[in-house]
């Protein structure tokens, strides 16, 4: 399968041509071309430090979360402090925080099941997993993970027991929320760059688990 | 600003139905839960939305709901919850 898609890539037009996504001009877009070149003009900021905040907040993904994860199950020292201060925590493990929001770790036990989502947009913790994925902006997302979260994480092959609470999480304010996963089994001794390899994104939205 | 309600309190969410740049979720207006942390002060998102400074500030709570509370028909779990941020202004003894 992997080698069919590579393979598909390898060859020029093996795939049906794809719409650009840029053909629309739409109100929004216009408005931030606007704002953006008239900032630029008047002299507030200049085009290479939109083109750097761009690049910074890209380079941000789940290696971040990941780290403070890792550290946190070595750690139980910095655990207990990343639960009960989030942004002090990530910002301990070295993952510059913004002024902002506030991060709340919320930790997966053998008795609770922590997972996240924002019901009202997508507000989501990029400043330790960056840019969210598409189906965490959906509206099937949004709507379905409060109402039958269960449903939801079984979808994402994701089956929890009965006697295992699920708490959802939905980000409406100024927290962000990090999902902080079980270690799995196996891995006792691991060291840090070790564990967070194994720390995947989903994990720390909590669809599911290690 | 002290905070109205304690941790482990029981609190209402208003009915309300305002018009303009509200962080209340539909689905949990009238709703009764019990307050799991006490988030801060933070502006309020209402007046910020609109250009206004947000002032005075408001409390934040975060607030823990069961979800067969939320929906009658819940299929899960009963210890199954949400917990959601509130402002202060959304809630009643």
């Amino acid at each position: 399968m992997d080698d069919n898609i590579r393979h598909a890539h390898d060859i020029p037009n093996a795939h049906a041509p794809r719409p650009d996504h840029d053909d629309t001009l739409t109100h929004h877009k216009m408005l931030e071309i606007a704002v953006r070149e008239l900032l630029v003009e008047k002299g507030i900021v200049t085009a290479d430090e939109v083109r750097e905040a761009v690049e910074r907040m890209d380079a941000r993904g789940p290696h971040l979360g990941a780290r403070i994860v890792a550290k946190a199950w070595t750690d139980p020292a910095f655990k207990a402090r990343l639960l009960k201060d989030g942004t002090a925590g990530a910002e301990e493990a070295g993952v510059q925080m913004d002024q902002v929001t506030r991060l709340i770790v919320v930790e997966n036990t053998p008795e609770v099941h922590n997972l996240v989502v924002c019901t009202l947009c997508s507000c989501y913790p990029r400043m330790v997993l960056g840019i969210p994925p598409d189906w965490y902006k959906s509206r099937a997302y949004r709507s379905r993970a409060v109402r039958e979260p269960r449903n939801v994480l079984a979808e994402f092959g994701t089956h929890l027991p009965a006697k295992v609470t699920v708490r959802v999480h939905d980000s409406t304010a100024d927290m962000r929320y990090l999902v902080l996963p079980m270690q799995p089994k196996g891995t006792e001794g691991f060291d840090e760059a070790r564990l967070a390899a194994l720390v995947t994104r989903d994990s720390m939205i909590g669809v599911t688990t290690l | 600003m002290t905070p109205r309600f304690a941790v482990g309190s029981t609190v209402s969410v208003r009915h309300g139905n305002p018009p303009g740049h509200i962080r209340t979720p539909y689905y949990i207006r009238g709703k009764k839960g019990v307050v799991e942390r006490i988030c801060g002060e933070f502006r309020n998102p209402e007046e910020l939305a609109y250009g206004r400074s947000g002032e005075p500030k408001q409390v934040l709570y975060r607030v823990r709901f069961a979800q067969k509370d939320l929906w009658p028909s819940y299929g899960g779990a009963g210890g199954d919850t949400v917990d959601i941020e509130l402002y202060e202004h959304w809630l009643e003894p």
